[in-house]
């Protein structure tokens, strides 16, 4: 196990160091100490790394992420995760705004609350977030799941392409063209093993499901009124 | 973009080191804001009837002597004046409205940053670290402070321009965005009788606040209103007498971390200002909400 101090080395020797490391040769397993709210710590990784980051970070924390395990300890600032390929990054405090903006793969977990715009663009990734997600999340979601076990702030799944949303809480207000939708088995299934991958308890059928109307796929002419 | 920090001291030991926190805080914000950089401290209320100001000058070889003279034989004894680097802090024993009379009639090429009982401000273009060894901030004690780095996006980027704004007395407001009505809203609040030295959008925010609390509105109501009156993006912090405030705009793109321990209070657009203070890792730490107003204010 590799050990950095950010108290003495810098967030871009870091990075090189992480990004050194491939499939089949390098430390696998790393701690990273003071992140101090440091930018892009741990970003654009690219081998089955696992990095546990000891404290609190700032922007783009994980960003880009390819087959990594990245925890933070503390909290995250904006854009955590944002662009993720796949692998996991969780993070136990709150994340601020725009956590796995248009994510393409991977899980992004946090276990605190999500500040606004949790999951915008998102393209596939799985996000499961153990508080609650703040206004205009998922926002233009296209695909992937974003799993809420708190509630959702205003305009929820505003201009939804596609995604699953699901939301054990109260929702302020669902966005333009996002709908409640039936909770059927195979989204329980999809619920179930992604809170088991969070590590977090809670009943599947708790949940109600969102997801787009389809609506706004294409200009109809009976809308023109709205425009 | 731009980086603001506030500091709001809960541990009266803690005051004698104010200017060297803010300090930490502020040079951490230095890559939002290299245009410029400013602060405004509070400490030492003078008396009753005595009024605070700092002035700033252009030049820094400014004949202080003859100013200080002839604003001690307009107001009589008592008046105190304190240099740092090209401004001067001036406690006059006279009400506000009489010595800005004076300064507006006799030194009009004075630019008067804030006035009040309690509130001092020092800011320049150039780096924050320029800024703190050119005013000695480190050296400041106080209750509590905001502070700014600024990345002009629209007005000049001169000492004038720099933030803190003071439009009221012990009043000022540092403002990370930017506004989109503040041109008619600054016609508007000249027929209300506010003054504006630039045309800088954070200066309407600041004289905004101050016009609804000289009709009677408490901070937290004029807050409340500017959310409806105020157009654009925004994160505000706004320092008082007592206190402080933070208000971020409905959208809340703008960034803020706020944190409390039992020693302090802090905000600042990232948690890397507030990882300087002394026990920030095992702080209360949180996003402030948008259009929720959270303030502070000394008992």
């Amino acid at each position: 196990m590799n050990e950095v101090d950010l108290a003495t080395t810098k967030v871009h020797e870091l990075n090189a160091a992480l990004h050194g490391v491939t499939a089949t040769a390098g430390e696998r397993s790393w701690n990273v100490l003071n992140p101090r709210g440091h930018h892009s710590i741990a970003a654009g990784l690219n081998a089955p790394l696992s990095v546990l980051v000891k404290g609190h970070v700032g922007y783009y924390c994980g960003g880009m992420n390819k087959e990594a395990d990245v925890t933070i300890t503390g909290n995250a600032g904006p854009g955590v995760g944002e662009n993720i390929m796949s692998g996991l990054i969780r993070v136990k405090g709150n994340a601020s705004q725009y956590a796995g903006a248009s994510g393409h793969g991977g899980t992004l977990v946090i276990e605190g609350d999500a500040a606004s715009r949790c999951g915008i663009s998102m393209k596939g990734v799985d996000i499961v977030v153990g508080g609650n997600v703040g206004h205009m999340s998922a926002f233009m979601a296209q695909a992937g799941n974003l799993i809420v076990c708190g509630d959702a702030g205003h305009h929820l799944g505003d201009s939804i392409y596609e995604a699953h949303l699901f939301v054990r809480g109260s929702i302020d207000s669902l966005g333009a063209d996002c709908i409640e939708k039936e909770l059927r088995s195979e989204h329980i299934d999809v619920l179930e093993r992604l809170l088991q991958i969070a590590g977090i308890k809670a009943q599947a059928k708790d949940f109600r499901r969102y997801g787009s109307a389809r609506k706004l796929y294409n200009f109809h002419i009976d809308h023109a009124h709205s425009y | 973009m731009c980086g603001i920090v506030g500091l709001f001291i809960k541990n009266p030991e803690m005051e004698q080191q104010l200017g060297e926190h803010l300090s930490n805080m502020l040079l951490e914000m230095t890559e939002r804001g290299p245009d410029s950089a400013g602060v405004a401290i509070y400490h030492d209320s003078v008396t009753d009837g005595s009024t605070k100001i700092t002035l700033l000058s252009h030049g820094r070889n400014y004949a202080w002597d003859k100013f200080e003279h002839d604003i001690s034989a307009a107001f009589g004894g008592g008046t105190r004046t304190e240099i740092r680097a090209d401004h001067a802090v001036i406690v006059v024993a006279a009400a506000a409205t009489d010595v800005h009379a004076w300064l507006h009639q006799h030194y009009p090429d004075l630019h008067l940053t804030s006035s009040g009982n309690t509130i001092e401000t020092f800011k320049q273009k150039g780096l924050p670290a320029d800024l703190i060894d050119r005013f000695q901030l480190r050296q400041l004690r106080g209750t509590h402070a905001l502070g700014h780095t600024r990345m002009a996006t629209e007005s000049a980027v001169t000492t004038e321009h720099s933030h803190p704004f003071s439009t009221g007395l012990d009043l000022c407001l540092v403002h990370n965005g930017s506004l989109s009505n503040h041109n008619r809203l600054r016609e508007s609040l000249r027929k209300h009788g506010v003054e504006f030295q630039t045309d800088n959008d954070s200066e309407v925010a600041a004289g905004y606040l101050m016009w609804r609390m000289r009709e009677g509105a408490t901070l937290d109501e004029a807050l409340q209103a500017a959310i409806e009156d105020l157009d654009g993006f925004y994160t505000f912090a706004v320092g008082t007498r007592d206190g402080f405030a933070v208000l971020r705009d409905p959208i809340g793109c703008k960034p803020a971390v706020m944190a409390e321990t039992s020693d302090w209070v802090a905000m600042a657009s990232e948690f890397r200002a507030i990882a300087t203070l002394p026990g920030a890792d095992d702080a209360r730490i949180w996003e402030p909400e948008p259009e929720k107003i959270y303030s502070w204010q000394r008992a």
